[in-house]
């Protein structure tokens, strides 16, 4: 299966090891990934806080360039690009005369990476390729805010309690617990200019994620995967807490149960680093 | 967390102009007025905490046409978009839309704005966009490091910001040089597009 392949600023940098594990995956579940040639920027929420316009034009380009790959599927890992891309094929198809030199009558369609594997490829093809289930691995998924919402944008079904990652992390083998933070916001881009509102709100993410006895967050996301692993240090030193956490990307974790040899590659780029926990459990 | 009282001072308005709520309405394609104030909105913001004027009041201002209480508040800017109050909202009022709406209203009107490295934020990481069609971390962080006088302001905290960088770079995390695509052009016509 081909598809293309919009992976956004942030896989080239801080969330290095998502777009890592993304490959290796893909590739073990037989998924071509064709990255989009010379995609932009989606402007994230720097361009919709500061115009409209440059908002739907920066996500639009990505799209009709998409759009004229002849592949019928954008797989998009981040969850603020994949938003803001919606939002533009949303003015696109429903506003046409206001971007008429954006040419897109739906060719390709935008879709999240999580959703894509769990329903395009389907829970079973990932359960054929497990090697070795990540038993003993208990975890709380969370899946953050703008791959669902706003819904009538995203079209996401079950956006105050998603349950697609769960499963696929229950296929992987680990323990997962539920818990009513899935979809409470981090602060997203907030972290640089007001970190001390990440702080607060990610405190709040480990203590009830702790209360469940998960040992590890996964997510989604990487503004979500970056504010809870880069700063998790500095939460522990305000809060006067000493947190272990690892938060884990889903890929990361579909990696390690599908035998991947680079798990310990990718992980290793995490600042909390999550091999003291993978080898107390025997999985690395 | 709950508000203090907020002297009210209303921009004179010529006669004829329309109303702020109106305004609003318009840009940002919800209906203001639909609003009955349950605080679905408010109590459900991640980041209420952090606000001025609570959501459920931001709109109720705009309501009243309360101008300059909207534009210069902190809430617009520490709103982080995620858009929980916009998807709980029984009346289905963008009250997310609507805190953009006013950003924009506050760069416009330049007016004192209530969090300004917020926006120097989403001006810096804009700059990145418009030189290279994408966002560079390393130089989008040095330009609003830059920008908002960080560099001065917290000498502790950019020691602190420095070795988390650091720990990153080592992480292989961290680009040290820009990338440039090959339709920049395109990028700049875009950025034109919106009068930037």
């Amino acid at each position: 299966m081909k598809v293309s392949y919009f992976p956004g600023c942030s896989l080239h940098g801080t969330a290095r090891e998502y777009g890592e594990s993304i490959e290796a995956v893909c590739k073990i579940l037989g998924i071509e990934l064709k990255e989009l040639d010379d995609w932009n920027c989606c402007g994230a929420s720097s361009a919709h806080s500061t115009n409209e316009e440059l908002a739907i034009a920066l996500a639009a380009r990505n799209l009709v360039m998409a759009g004229e790959s002849g592949l019928k599927d954008l797989i998009i890992p981040c969850a603020a690009c994949f938003q803001r891309t919606k939002v533009a094929e949303h003015t696109l198809l429903n506003n046409p005369d206001s971007y008429k030199d954006f040419a897109f009558k739906g060719e390709v369609k935008p879709k999240d990476l999580l959703s894509f594997i769990c329903e395009d490829i389907t829970f079973n093809v990932v359960k054929e390729r497990i090697r070795k289930p990540l038993t003993g691995l208990k975890a709380v998924c969370y899946y953050g805010c703008l791959t669902m919402r706003p819904p009538k944008i995203t079209g996401a079904k079950d956006y105050e309690n998603p349950q697609n990652m769960d499963h696929l992390m229950e296929i992987l083998g680990v323990e997962v617990y539920p818990w009513s933070y899935k979809t409470d916001c981090c602060g997203g881009s907030l972290v640089l200019t007001r970190p001390d509102i990440i702080r607060t709100l990610v405190n709040k993410l480990y203590e009830v994620a702790l209360e469940t006895g998960a040992e590890c967050i996964v997510t989604a996301c990487p503004l979500c995967q970056g504010n809870l692993d880069q700063r998790q240090e500095e939460i522990s030193r305000e809060f006067k807490k000493d947190y272990y956490l690892p938060i884990f990307y889903f890929t990361e974790l579909m990696g390690l149960a599908m035998g991947d040899s680079e798990v310990d590659k990718w992980v290793g780029r995490h600042l909390v680093d999550p091999r003291r926990l993978l080898k107390s459990k025997n999985l690395l | 967390m709950v508000a203090e009282a907020i002297e009210i001072k209303k921009i004179k308005r010529n006669k004829g102009e329309i109303s702020l709520a109106d305004l609003v309405t318009k840009e940002s394609g919800t209906e203001v007025y639909g609003c009955y104030q349950c605080q679905k909105c408010s109590t459900g913001c991640p980041t209420n905490f952090a606000m001025d004027i609570l959501p459920h009041q931001i709109v109720r201002m705009v309501q009243l046409g309360l101008e300059k209480d909207v534009l210069t508040s902190k809430t617009i800017w520490v709103c982080a978009s995620c858009y929980t109050c916009s998807t709980r909202c029984p009346n289905d009022i963008d009250i997310a839309y609507i805190m953009d709406a006013l950003k924009k209203m506050a760069l416009t009107h330049k007016v004192s704005l209530g969090e300004k490295d917020i926006s120097t934020f989403h001006s810096s990481f804009l700059s990145s966009i418009k030189e290279l069609g994408r966002v560079h971390e390393l130089g989008m962080v040095r330009q609003y490091k830059i920008r908002s006088g960080g560099i001065f302001k917290d000498i502790p905290a950019i020691i602190k910001e420095a070795k988390l960088g650091w720990r990153m770079f080592r992480k292989g995390k961290l680009r040290l040089s820009p990338l440039r695509i090959k339709g920049v052009k395109d990028i700049k016509e875009i950025f034109q597009r919106g009068n930037l």
